[in-house]
């Protein structure tokens, strides 16, 4: 082509550097949230179709409801007994697949008292829309 | 004109006809009468969800079924017939050919959607259009899984054929004077996404087997309960379904490359930047499958790579929003009804990539996954991107394909419905997501944002339901009724320069097709 390209490459430039910067920022953060902190509290978390069960490290299980420590990092345990589920807290920003056969880890700590929404977030069939659970964070 | 029916003349010498127009009236007619099945699907899932409870539909299961329907339809047997009826209407054209390289087989893969569609509509499965396992294995329901199965094998199958057919026609038979770099942007958009679907679909007809031998009791690839992993099933397939969102975006964008330069009555900015960001697009399509699964429980260095594997597809989609709009700058723009679809199609589509960098950012992922923002972020490339580009070409060739035209003025409010209608639907969904509703959930609690939202969003639907009921009368009516076009220049341009096709073909003899 004869004529010349100089707007677009200057307009490529800057969406490449505005790429190039979420990507570095997306990586720093994901870097530090990855990793859990050494003292958390580990949460077996078992899904199956479809209620959610929690087993502590001390031994005692509880279904359909997590009561946990404000200000206290506790790591999630995830497996599944069927099919893949997915484990989420929304006010939490915690997510992650539970899928048979493996065991995925996510870790959070609470920061706020209250009842918080504990919801599956990947199809898992006819109840999937209602499998729920109550995570109730308590003042210690 | 070359893409008329010469003369009227009874529905089954065009049904089992074999010439390219013949297949693309065929293609285009069953993609419309898809979309409109797909569309009736999902408008029966927004009422459901316009309040929390029992609305329309009374049980979880004709929900589920509802919206694996509506999403392979949708994709299957929509977006993927639609592209192929305009490329079998083009591309031999743009090549200077007398018709396909092989003309049985494109009849071929057509005959192979009726069929594959039966199966997926009579079936009704109930696992999401991914058929995710082990759901698809040990608790979706027969027989309807496997006809979901066959009906996508089938499918499957039809896309290589036809892909095979664009590849060879482009390659080996555009005229000898041509050469690939002067082939215009249309067809090049179709060249590359068949490339791509001769390079990704047979890893998902493998995939599907292994998933039949599986809910057959023959196999355990997919089972963790004889020792599979499900995790396999999902990487098998998005390497071939990420790529296949290029496969379905790359027509319509080549379609905005017919539509833009002759109604901004300018040339193509640049053809070299188009063909070159086609190459790229086809090439990081391969590079960004994972995505879709961070949430799985992927390595930190895997997300990673698959976070710059998708970043890396975002420079070449930004090519081509700057071609259209650097065509665009100083032109005499005629905003006729192709035109609207097109430009409103580029703005969704950067909204959509805009969306997609969100949820490339791997924090940023696990507020997004399966949420209602992945839903309205696709729709913001299927409906808004991918289906604007191809109802706007649809507009842009009924004058060439009926003889006559279509009522601008319904055509103008189809448009404006439409776009409003996607902006409340879509963007609302972004932000019902934000606030944590899962998709594919037939009831939800009564949270007050999510009960107020998904009101305003099934609201949305109903714009653009009344949009489509206008679109339907106005093609049946204006094809039978409509006024003869002017077929020099159909949409008052001026100037011949700005219908390269209307020169008619010289293989085409007198008789017009």
């Amino acid at each position: 082509m004869a004529h010349s390209n100089w707007a677009e490459w200057i307009y490529l430039g800057v969406v490449t550097a505005l790429l190039v910067y979420v990507g570095a920022e997306a990586w720093n953060v994901e870097r530090i949230i990855d990793h859990a902190p050494e003292d958390a509290e580990i949460i077996k978390v078992t899904a199956q179709q479809w209620l959610w069960t929690f087993e502590h490290e001390d031994g005692t299980k509880e279904v359909g409801e997590l009561h946990l420590k404000k200000d206290h990092a506790y790591k999630f345990e995830l497996t599944s007994k069927d099919v893949i589920h997915n484990f989420n807290i929304p006010e939490y920003v915690v997510l992650l697949d539970a899928v048979p056969g493996r065991v995925n880890t996510v870790w959070f700590s609470p920061n706020e008292v209250g009842e918080f929404d504990i919801q599956c977030r990947e199809y898992c069939g006819l109840i999937h829309y209602n499998m729920r659970a109550l995570l109730i964070v308590e003042d210690v | 004109m070359v893409l008329e029916l010469a003369r009227p003349r009874p529905i089954w010498q065009v049904m089992f006809s074999t010439h390219h127009t013949d297949v693309g009236l065929m293609y285009l007619i069953f993609s419309l009468l898809a979309m409109f099945v797909g569309g009736a699907m999902a408008i029966a899932l927004r009422v459901e969800l316009f309040a929390p409870g029992a609305q329309l539909i009374q049980d979880s299961m004709t929900f589920n079924r509802l919206f694996t329907a509506h999403g392979t339809t949708m994709i299957f047997l929509f977006l993927l017939p639609s592209a192929s009826a305009v490329g079998n209407y083009l591309v031999p054209i743009m090549v200077r050919y007398k018709d396909m390289a092989y003309p049985k087989l494109n009849a071929i893969a057509f005959w192979m959607i009726p069929p594959a569609a039966a199966l997926v509509w009579l079936g009704m499965a109930d696992f999401g259009w991914y058929a995710n396992p082990p759901y698809s294995v040990i608790s979706a329901p027969a027989p309807a899984a496997e006809m979901w199965i066959f009906g996508l094998k089938m499918l499957g199958v039809s896309s290589i054929l036809s892909s095979i057919n664009f590849v060879v026609t482009i390659m080996k038979c555009k005229h000898p004077d041509m050469s690939l770099g002067k082939v215009p942007l249309l067809g090049w958009s179709f060249l590359s996404s068949s490339i791509i679907v001769l390079a990704a679909m047979p890893t998902f007809a493998a995939a599907l087997l292994m998933l039949l031998t599986d809910r057959l009791g023959a196999s355990g690839f997919f089972n963790p309960a004889v020792g599979g992993d499900p995790i396999a099933y999902s990487h098998l397939f998005w390497f071939t379904f990420h790529p296949e969102v290029y496969v379905l975006v790359i027509p319509a964008i080549g379609m905005m490359y017919e539509i833009i330069p002759r109604f901004s009555r300018r040339p193509i900015f640049s053809h070299s930047s188009g063909v070159a960001a086609f190459i790229i697009l086809s090439i990081v399509a391969f590079a960004s499958w994972a995505h879709h699964m961070f949430a799985t429980g992927m390595s930190f260095t895997e997300k990673t790579v698959f976070m710059v594997g998708t970043l890396a597809a975002v420079p070449a989609s930004a090519m081509h929003v700057f071609n259209f709009l650097a065509t665009m700058w100083n032109g005499r723009i005629k905003f006729a009804t192709p035109m609207m679809w097109a430009v409103g199609g580029i703005a969704l589509f950067f909204a959509a990539g805009a969306g997609g960098v969100v949820n490339t950012a791997m924090p940023l992922d696990f507020i997004t996954h399966d949420s209602y923002w992945v839903v309205g972020h696709f729709h913001l490339f299927v409906f808004g991107t991918i289906a604007f580009g191809t109802i706007g070409f649809v507009y842009y060739l009924f004058p060439y394909i009926t003889g006559r035209m279509y009522n601008e003025k319904w055509g103008v409010v189809h448009f404006i419905l439409a776009f409003v209608g996607a902006c409340i639907t879509f963007f609302t969904q972004h932000i019902l997501g934000l606030f944590g509703m899962p998709r594919r959930i037939y009831d939800y609690p009564e949270i007050p944002e999510w009960v107020s939202m998904n009101a305003l969003i099934s609201v949305g639907a109903m714009i653009i339901l009344v949009g489509m009921v206008i679109f339907l009368a106005n093609l049946i009516y204006s094809s039978a009724k409509g006024k003869p076009a002017n077929l020099e220049d159909p949409f008052g341009l001026g100037g011949k320069y700005y219908y390269p096709f209307s020169q008619r073909n010289p293989h085409h003899g007198d008789g017009g097709y």
